[in-house]
């Protein structure tokens, strides 16, 4: 046998695998558990940071236009003037344009929407808050469900259930070949993808937005502080400095979000209150 | 040792299709624009929806990328 004909070697234990370099852990969805604000109060667990700030958001948008409409005059003074402009905004551009004549009814939510959301993406850029309400998905759900159920009472109140559903799943002039195809494609577009892309797109926004600036703030201090070389501490204020230029990258993404949610919930209204064409 | 995820690898590329697409939104926008500069108004409208049914791909991409 072998081993009589070799001499027998004592198993070698296995080496202790080597502790992990010190290295730099990238930011990830960990950083966005957030922990509650009243720990083991029974009643108050699911109250955190981002319940806080949609609160604090609600508080801040009823304050503007309660102070700005408190005393209205002909001449606008300038608080005044600047709710009047951003009314304007939302009913021109957004709703007129998107819901078509009977746009007015709907300028209302439309103006609350979209101070809603300004305010709570800017809180991702705020001083001391610093985190945007929609990186958690919950909240951005919730407001997709809104627009859902308006977009869809609006149509079937308007057609009644039969030709709502033949306004939104049956487009005229099309071969019955293709129509067995597109009917279903249809349906799941309007009804199941228009909520969901509605709220995982504010979320992924916001989501990657703050894990970008994450990531270039816990890179740079990782450079100038843990890490051993000369090179990475030399050119960690570039990468402070990059933070900074992101920063103002995401106020401009987290204005156009708000837009973008805006304008998508009007143009579904509209689509919901359109002639059969 | 590089370590991470290949995920990302896979979101980076998946990202290529949607970038082209926002490309070619805008790009249609600011030709309009110049052609006819008082339909900018309708045209922006226009240009943001189209903005974010492409960008859409982008965002499920990245759902995706970090829940699987």
């Amino acid at each position: 046998m072998i081993s009589s004909v070799w001499p027998q070697v004592p198993p070698v234990p296995p080496s202790p695998p080597a502790p992990p370099a010190e290295g730099f852990k990238p930011p990830g969805t960990s950083d966005f558990d957030i922990p509650p604000i009243f720990e083991g109060v029974p009643v108050l667990e699911w109250f955190d940071k981002p319940t806080l700030q949609l609160i604090l958001a609600a508080l801040i948008v009823f304050g503007f236009f309660a102070l700005a409409t408190k005393a209205p005059s002909i001449v606008p003074g300038r608080l005044q003037f600047l709710a009047e402009k951003f009314q304007g905004l939302v009913r021109d551009q957004i709703a007129r344009d998107n819901i078509g004549p009977e746009f007015r009814k709907y300028v209302p939510y439309l103006v609350t929407l979209f101070a809603f959301l300004l305010v709570n993406n800017v809180f991702g850029i705020f001083p001391f808050v610093q985190f945007p309400t929609f990186a958690h998905p919950g909240m951005a759900y919730a407001l997709a469900a809104v627009t859902w159920i308006i977009f869809n009472y609006v149509g079937l109140r308007k057609h009644g259930a039969l030709d709502y559903l033949k306004l939104q799943t049956w487009p005229p002039g099309v071969p019955w070949a293709v129509r067995i195809i597109l009917t279903p494609i249809e349906f799941i577009s309007n009804f199941i993808l228009r909520p969901v892309t509605l709220s995982l797109r504010l979320f992924g926004n916001m989501f990657a937005g703050h894990l970008l600036l994450l990531l270039f703030v816990f890179g740079a201090e990782y450079m100038l502080t843990t890490a051993d070389s000369i090179v990475l501490n030399v050119l960690s204020p570039f990468a402070f400095l990059f933070a900074i230029v992101m920063t103002f990258f995401e106020a401009f993404v987290q204005v156009v979000q708000a837009y973008i949610f805006t304008i998508l919930t009007a143009s579904y209204i509209g689509a919901s209150l359109a002639e059969e064409h | 040792m590089v370590q991470g995820s290949l995920n990302m690898v896979g979101y980076g590329l998946s990202a290529v299709g949607p970038g082209i697409g926002v490309g070619i939104v805008f790009a249609a926008f600011i030709n309009g624009v110049a052609r006819q500069p008082e339909a900018r108004g309708q045209l922006q409208t226009i240009a943001f929806i189209g903005f974010a049914l492409s960008e859409a791909l982008a965002i499920i991409g990245l759902v995706l990328a970090f829940a699987i």
